[in-house]
Formats: structure tokens, sequence, C-alpha cells
């Protein structure tokens, strides 16, 4: 359709650019919201082998750019979003637009709301393109375990990914982590200029690590989780991926503040519109944690860890070690409570108001356990059986009330840290770059998603902000990232420090391999098609 | 029966659910009505919509809180919500917010009367702890369609808030339980926080029922439900003490069941019991804060608004007078008998009704209670009408004792013209009594006249009279009553004619 001006401006080009790039060149009319729609679409097209997107919302995506064009021709643009296109984690509610935590039960289903979060994102003219795939209901560290089928990460489609391995490219691929892996991927994959994740353990900032994208978890509270279908939600919070600190900051302050529907949330401390272009790092104290040289995490990961740290050092920051002793016992604390709150939230998926529901009837109850037989995966399932027996009366006090007990000891912990004088602690995200998808299934979702969340979930038990910087590829040609964690509260010195770190540490910019080659994509393209959907 | 075991005694417990009178639902916006087409007051969250988070309602807390006062409870200065699980097709969410853990308001005391003895006029006081005040969701209603097999549910109800007080096993018969019962009722009502309609479900009492020697420990108890009036609830315990008493006595043992009760039969049945060895698997409930009620505008944290948050002082000033109150206040302004303030008071509007008389009537309290008490209350109980249904309005009743004390008409004349004024509302007591020529003879001329006519007319009696038998004399009084329907002194007519006789 726009074959025309996609050839007078290289797509990659133009959507390669960071929304603060983009906003001024829609701003300035070098393009237009619409014809910024369209090649947000075409690439999510050409790059459906990733499986990365559920729904594309082309046409209400095309109209609201169409409406982004009226505003920002008449000079009135909305703000920095204006016309900037959006994708959504599909564990999102968004209005009249199907939404299934790639799940069986919730195919089909579409909410009559949106969620706070997608509603602010629309009122300040951002364009939704689509919505993104990711384990069911957000259980997984993968990104492989929904109905839809596993995330790709567009990095191992690049050329330097490419020329070292030596399998078969259709089978070699690696996984984006997860669970928010189709927002990566769609923002690693130039897809979209920014996308929403939910973060219960790492979900957002897992892949955003594996796929090189820049992943906030605010503090709890900050953002609103009304319309977030919930996992865990005394942990869960919406998820900020962009291409770089400095657009992760705009979005957090559209984003942020309290929300009458969701009594949790706060309000937010005043902001300045934009992080400071100078900042003097000298005063800035950072924490290493020595619990997190954890068993297995890889030689990359660890001495990237040591290179920004030392990095910090020799421009000024104080650097020290840190101990966060509660941390080891974090991840089975943080499975118990998991179980429990999924095992209570999944309850309302009994087939009788909304979603799948079996067509067995000979009694209610009978109709109740198939409908969430078949509607449920074994991962939702095993998480609900568990979270059952946790709450059971007479395990309740041995289970669910002792991982509360050390959730407080972890977020004790991390209080004395900041209490000690540090600003913000620097940890890796994850142990290793992101694994092949062959040797990830190797693995239950249970043993992964321990092992994956080792050094995000005990941000989310204490309920601070934290964000991963992509910092260098590893050997094997994909993106690793590290982690910095903030008081609560301080996301927006969190932010500051990040975008020190990110304008420091030179990460390179993707190129999809055969990106140059038209008729190459083409046919990857019509050679993967099968996987999506199925 | 019961003479074969005077030893043991009925122990009754009571819970109650207090469907709360407030716009919105306990944590939605959803309007509550009853009798709304099914499923019209449904919002997101009641409905369960994944991703829906409760917000809780500030006039539900104050409720529950006022409720707490009038029951001379602790209240809570932070409480905690929970969820209770189980499946069930009207609990949409697969779990019930409540308040297990820490309930908004506790140990309280419930005082009660009622009356015992011959022509039970003697008042019997006692009391009763409340354990807890907790909030919590009221469910949505089946509807089972047993002939197509299927079941309908209607989810307005799904949400709206609850008050359930817990009162102590202290009871022990089913007179003290209603008693008891119909006190809290009126103080919800005067409180303004439950309706308290039980056959409308807006309060549900179940009772726990168990028998004992006394200083022994608690027997097995039953839960009963289904009761739908205070009646059935003295019916029900009443019924299930004797049944435990028989058990225990034929040797048998007292399951821990719940039975419903039959008001046809007025038997208690084992209901199906799905609740049997249910596990609510109880936790936290994750989307709410704890619950904060503060003291007074001083004990504010800084930053918060006075306007969106529960005072507990300003509740106590809105407090109303309490029937219990106002029973005593009735006696000492009025000097009425203490049986009478029960009445007065445990009539909705009845008190109202009577004040209003007597501010306008020029006769003594005392007069009119009988009047309100006999012949309003008569009329209105025989045809099932509210006192807000009188046809009389208590000004017009007014007007009528009025016209009694003034001697313009005699009291038994008033009775009839009271039957007038109900059945045509819309005359005047004036006109009546002038359509009906119903006026008091009072004319001294008249009265000497018709006194004649009878004296002159009953010559026999008159002799007898004379002779000494001066009871005749009564007969000669009706005989004059008749012939002026009623309208003369009776004072007035035996002294003309003991004079005419003499």
């Amino acid at each position: 359709m726009s074959a025309s001006s996609t050839a007078l401006r290289p797509a990659a080009a133009m959507l390669g650019l960071s929304i603060r790039e983009v906003s001024r060149a829609l701003r300035d009319g070098r393009v237009s919201a619409t014809e910024l729609c369209r090649k947000c679409i075409n690439q999510i097209q050409r790059t459906r082998y990733l499986n990365a997107f559920i729904t594309i919302t082309e046409e209400t995506a095309m109209e609201q750019a169409q409406r982004a064009d009226n505003r920002l021709r008449t000079g009135k643009p909305l703000g920095p979003l204006d016309g900037i296109p959006f994708s959504v984690k599909d564990n999102f509610c968004t209005e009249n637009i199907e939404t299934t935590c790639a799940s069986s039960m919730l195919k089909g289903y579409v909410p009559p709301f949106n969620a706070t979060v997608v509603q602010k994102l629309l009122d300040q003219g951002a364009v939704l393109v689509g919505k993104t795939n990711l384990d069911e209901f957000a259980m997984g560290a993968g990104s492989t375990d929904g109905v839809f089928g596993p995330v790709h990460n567009p990095w191992s489609y690049t050329s330097l990914y490419r020329e070292q391995c030596t399998g078969d490219p259709d089978s070699d691929w690696a996984i984006t982590g997860g669970s928010s892996g189709g927002s990566a991927a769609a923002v690693a994959s130039l897809s979209s200029f920014l996308a929403l994740g939910s973060d219960t353990g790492g979900s957002t900032r897992n892949p955003g690590s594996l796929c090189g994208v820049v992943a906030l978890k605010p503090t709890y509270g900050l953002l609103s989780r009304h319309g977030l279908i919930p996992l865990v939600n005394s942990m869960d919070v919406p998820g900020i991926m962009t291409r770089s600190v400095h657009d992760a900051a705009t979005v957090l302050r559209i984003l942020q503040g309290r929300d009458e529907r969701d009594s949790t949330t706060v309000e937010a401390p005043s902001t300045p519109p934009s992080l400071p272009e100078h900042f003097d790092i000298r005063d800035i104290c950072v924490g290493i944690p020595k619990e997190y040289h954890a068993p297995g995490l890889s030689k990359d990961i660890l001495s990237q860890w040591s290179r920004v740290a030392a990095m910090f050092e020799q421009a000024g920051a104080r650097v020290q070690e840190v101990s966060l002793p509660h941390t080891q016992h974090s991840i089975v604390c943080y499975h118990v409570l998991c179980c429990c709150e999924v095992a209570s939230n999944m309850a309302r998926f009994d087939g009788l108001e909304y979603g799948h529901r079996s067509k067995v009837d000979s009694s209610t109850d009978a109709m109740y356990a198939t409908t969430r037989h078949e509607g449920f995966n074994n991962v939702v399932r095993r998480r609900i059986l568990s979270g059952n027996y946790f709450l059971l009366k007479s395990n309740y006090e041995r289970y669910f009330v002792k991982a509360q007990q050390v959730r407080r000891l972890i977020a004790e912990d991390f209080k004395n840290v900041f209490r000690s004088g540090i600003d913000v602690v620097l940890t890796p995200t994850t142990l290793n770059d992101a694994a092949r998808y062959s040797d990830f299934i190797q693995e239950d979702n249970r043993t992964r998603s321990a092992q994956e969340d080792v050094f995000t979930q005990p941000v989310n038990m204490a309920g601070l902000p934290a964000v991963t910087v992509p910092t260098a590829l590893s050997h094997r040609g994909l993106p690793i990232g590290l982690q910095l964690i903030g008081q609560t509260l301080q996301d927006w010195k969190l932010l500051t420090v990040a975008h020190w770190m990110e304008q420091n540490v030179n990460f390179p910019t993707i190129h999809l391999h055969g990106e140059s080659n038209e008729s190459e994509l083409n046919r990857s393209v019509r050679e993967r098609t099968h996987t999506i959907g199925s | 029966m019961a003479t074969g075991l005077p030893q043991m005694v009925g122990v009754v417990g009571l819970e109650v659910h207090a469907q709360i009178q407030s716009t919105s639902k306990l944590f939605s916006g959803s309007h509550v009505r009853f009798l709304a087409p099914p499923n019209s007051l449904v919002s997101h969250f009641d409905a369960s919509l994944p991703g829906t988070l409760p917000v809780l309602n500030r006039r539900c807390v104050e409720a529950a809180v006022l409720t707490g006062l009038a029951l001379n409870c602790t209240i809570n200065r932070k409480s905690l919500f929970d969820r209770k699980h189980y499946f069930y097709a009207d609990m949409p969410a697969g779990y019930q917010i409540t308040q297990q853990r820490v309930p908004i308001a506790v140990n309280g005391i419930l005082v009660y009367s009622y009356f015992e003895g011959h022509r039970r006029n003697q008042v019997v006081t006692k009391s009763v702890k409340i354990k807890q005040i907790q909030l919590e969701q009221d469910s949505g209603k089946s509807l089972h369609d047993d002939e197509q097999s299927q079941t309908l549910i209607d989810l307005n109800r799904a949400g709206v808030g609850l008050m359930e007080l817990v009162m102590e096993p202290e009871m022990c018969c089913g007179e003290e339980a209603a008693a008891a019962v119909r006190e809290l009722q009126l103080i919800l009502q005067a409180l303004g926080t439950c309706q308290a309609n039980m056959a409308e479900g807006q309060l549900r009492v179940d009772a726990n029922v168990s028998v004992h020697r006394p200083g022994e420990p608690l027997g097995v108890r039953t839960e009963v439900k289904n009761i739908n009036s205070v009646r059935h609830l003295a019916k029900a315990i009443d019924y299930e003490i004797q049944r435990q008493m028989e058990v225990l006595q034929s040797a048998g043992k007292v399951l821990n069941e719940t039975r419903g009760f039959d008001s046809k039969s007025g038997n208690t049945i084992p209901m199906r019991d799905k609740e049997g060895l249910q596990d609510y698997r109880f936790m936290p409930e994750p989307n709410l804060p704890p619950l904060f009620v503060y003291e007074s505008e001083a004990s504010l944290p800084a930053g918060v608004d006075p306007a969106q948050v529960v005072l507990i002082d300003r509740l106590s000033a809105q407090l109303p007078e309490l029937p219990s109150v106002k029973r005593t206040r009735l006696v000492e302004k009025y000097g009425m008998l203490q049986e009478h303030s029960f009445t007065l008071v445990n009539e909705d509007g009845l008190m109202d009704y009577f004040e209003n008389v007597v501010q306008t009537a020029k006769a003594e309290p005392r007069k009119v209670i009988g009047w309100v008490i006999k012949e309003l209350m008569g009329n209105l109980n025989s045809q099932n009408l509210k006192v807000s249904q009188s046809p009389i309005s208590p000004c017009a009743l007014a007007e009528l004792i009025n016209l009694v004390e003034a001697g313009h008409i005699s009291s038994s004349t008033a009775k009839q013209v009271f039957q007038e004024m109900w059945k045509a509302p819309e005359k005047t007591v004036g006109q009546i009594v002038k359509e009906q020529d119903l006026w008091m003879i009072n004319d001294k001329e008249e009265l000497q006249q018709i006194c004649k006519r009878i004296v002159d007319s009953h010559p026999e009696e008159v002799q007898i009279i004379r002779g000494g038998n001066t009871k005749v004399l009564n007969k000669l009084m009706g005989k004059v009553q008749r012939e002026t329907k009623g309208r003369t002194d009776p004072v007035q007519v035996r002294a003309i004619l003991e004079k005419m006789v003499s």
C-alpha cells in the first residue's frame, strides 16, 4: 500500500528511532502518524516469524493514527506520545479488542473496558498496533508456554548470531525470555516504539534483558493495575519497554499516579519534564550485592557486571559491596506466594460469566472441572493445585505465613542497604543470555522460572523499582542486560542513573539478518506463518 | 416431654447477615435495589471480569461503624480484608471478600427484653455479647429450574455490602433469640444502616443450636438456616432444642450439620451439606490496603483529607435515639406502662404517631395510648397495614379525642366515629359527626323530656326501682342510650332518672 513511502525512506531508519526522535520527526512533518503506523504494521508482518503478536489491530490503529495526524497537522499534538505506535501484552484489557492471556480459557474474550495504563496511552494519542504474545497468564520465563506458541528472539535472526550457529536456522533460534516476550520482541524488532509488559517476578526485565531493550519495573503501586489480568496482585506492576531510558522515563511520567480504580496505587512524586541531561555520577553510591554471584552465572554476564561496576567507579561514583542476606530464600517464598494468589485469582475462570465453557454439563461441578481442565495449560493447573495446597487451613501457617515473613525480611534487606547510603544496586538481570529454544524446553516451567527469576523476583517481593539496561552482546551475539534497583518511589533517580549507564555502555543497534534483502525476508515470512496462532 | 429431661438446657448463638442500606455496592459503583430486573445492577467488578479491582465504599464502612457504636463495640482502628474461597455459581470470583482476621468492630453487647408471666406483662431484660461485626460481600442469587434442569443466575445482589454480626451462644430459647433479633432490627432501622426486613432478605439469621447440662461443656451444635421471620426463628430454635434433647434422651448422637427450617411443618430438616468439610483457604485480599478508621479530625495523619475518611466522633454525633432510650423516655415523660412503651417503639412509626397525637390532643397521654394501641393498632392489624398506611392521621385522631374531652361527643360515639373516619378518610371529624347527627345532647330540657318519656312508658320498672332494686335503673339508662343513639352523658342521664323515680 505505502510501498512508495517505504522506498523513499528506509523503514528501519525511521522505525529504529527513539520515541523522542520520532516524536520530533512527527512534529516536523518528516513523517506522518499514518505513515509511521503503516511502517510498524508492515514490520510486524515482515517479522511474523517472531510470533510476537497475538492480535494486530491494524484498522483501529490506522484510525487512531489519522486522528493523531489531524492534531499534528494543526500543531496541537497531545504530548510526546501523540502518533507513536505501541503494543500491549495480551494480559492487559483492551476495549473491544480480544484479550487472551495466551490461554484457551480466554480465547475470544473481548473486554468491555481499557486497562488504565492503556487508556492513558490512548489519551495521549499513542497508536495501539497490537497485542503481544506471552506465557499463558504470564506464568513463565520464556514466552514458550502460551497457547499461541513460543516467541522467537529477534537477535537470533541477526547475521552475527547466524554466523556463529551451526544448526538449522529454522530450529536454532533463541527464546525471548518472559513472560512479556512478545512485547520485548516487538520493541527489539522495531515493530513498536514502546510496549507494555507486566512484571511479577521479572516478566518485563527478563525478556527486556534477553532482547536488548530497556525494561522498567516501576515501584509497586506507582502504576495502576486496573485492567491488568492479575498473576500475583501483591507483586504485579505494569512494565515499560522502550529502546532508550529517556523514552522509558517519558512513558513513566505519563502512566504513573493514583488511580481511584486501584486502591493500591499511590500519588506519584513530583517529576520534572525529562531526565536531566547533565548529571554528576560522582554523587551516586552504587551497591554490588555479593549474594548475586550466584551459581550458574555466565562468564559473559559476570564480565559485563564487572565492566559496568568499574565504569561507575572510574567515573567517580562510589561503588561498594553490599549484602542482601535473605536473597537465597527469596525464590522459594516467591513461588509459594505466587501459587497462592494464582490459585485464588484463577478461581473466577469457571466458564459461567465469560471465557471458555466446556460442553460437559452433567452437573455444575462437572462443568467447572472440565472447563478448567480444558482451559488452562499444565503450568497454570500445577500452580493452582500447589496454591490451594499451601492455603489449606492445616498448611497455611507453614507455607503462606512463613513466606510472608521471609518476604518482609527480604524487603528489610533492601531497606538496610539503602539506609546505609546506597542509591542504586547494580546486579545482573539474568544468569545467561537467551537460551536456544530446543535447550530451554528440556527443563520444565517450574525449574526454568526458578532459574530465570533468581535476580529479578526479590525486587517484586520488596515492591522496589528496577530497570534493566542493555549492556553488550554475548559471545553468541545475544544481548546482555544489567539491572539497577532503586528505592521505593525513587524511580526517577533510578532512571537518571540508568540513563548515564546507557550512554556509557554503547549497546549496538539491531540488524535483522537479510533486512537488506526484501525477497529473503518475504520467503521467511511465508515459511513461518504456519506457526502463528497454531 | 421436656419434663423428662429437666436438667438439659438449650444454648443458642446467632449469625446475622444484615444487608447494608446504601445506594451502591460494597466494592463497586453498581446500585443496590430490591426487585430490579435480573442482572441490571451488575458492574464489571460484580461479574468478576478479569482485571477489575475492588474499591471500598465509604458509606458501607460508616454503616458498620455506626452499627458497632450503637452495639457498644470496640471499633478497630485498622481492620483487614480476606478472601474466602469456594465455588458457587452465584459467587462469580470464586471467593468472597470478607473480614476473617481483623473485623471492623468487636466485643459489643446487645440488650434486649421480652415479656413473661400469665398476662405477658412482666419485662425480662437480658443481654448478649456481640463477638464481632465484619464487612463482607453478598452473593448473587441462583434460580433452579428443575423442569429444564438449568440454573439461572442473577448477579444484582452480588457484591452488595453485608454486615455479619456474630452473637455469642448466650441465649437459651427461641423467645430470647427472637427478642434479640427484634431489638437488633429496631436498632438497625433507627440507624438507617439496614432495612432489616427478614422476608426480603435484608436480614438473614442463622441459629447455632446445641443442648447440654449446665456446668458441662457445650454440646454438638447444629446450624439452622432458611428462617425468614422472627416468629419462625423462635419456632425453629425451640423445635431444634427439643429435637436434640430427644435424640440424646434416646441415647442418640447430635450431628454437627446444617439444617433447614421448614415453615410448613415447623420442623428442621438436614440440608444437603455442601459445606461439610469445606476448607475455605482464607488468604489476605491483596487488592485492598488495610482499612483505617480515625478517632477524630485531630488524629488524622498529615495530608489526609477528612472528607475522604471515616471519623468515629463524626459518626457518634450522628447516632439517633436508640429504641431502649426511646422507651425509657416514653415511660418517664408520659407515665405509661413499660409494656406500652414496647408496643409504641417496636411498631415502626407508632411512637411518632403517638407523640404527634399527644401534641395536639387536649387529653392525658394515658388516654391517647388507649386510642393508639387499641383502636388504631386493632384496625391496622386486622387489615395488615403499616402505621404509615393508616387512613386516619394523628391530627384527625387528636381532633376526635378533643371532641370527647370537651364533652361534644360521648366516648362510645367516638369509637363509632373512628370507624367512620377509617372508611371515609376524606371527611373531617366534624363532617361525620354532623352528617350522622352524633353531637352530644347537652340541653337539659331535651334530656328531661327524653327521660320522662322513658319513665312514663316503663311503669313496671319504675315500680321495682322504687321497691328498692336500684339495679333496674340501668335498664332505663340503656333505653335512653338507645333512644339517643349514645349521644348522652351517662352521668347526667343517671342523675335525671334517679330524681324522677325517687
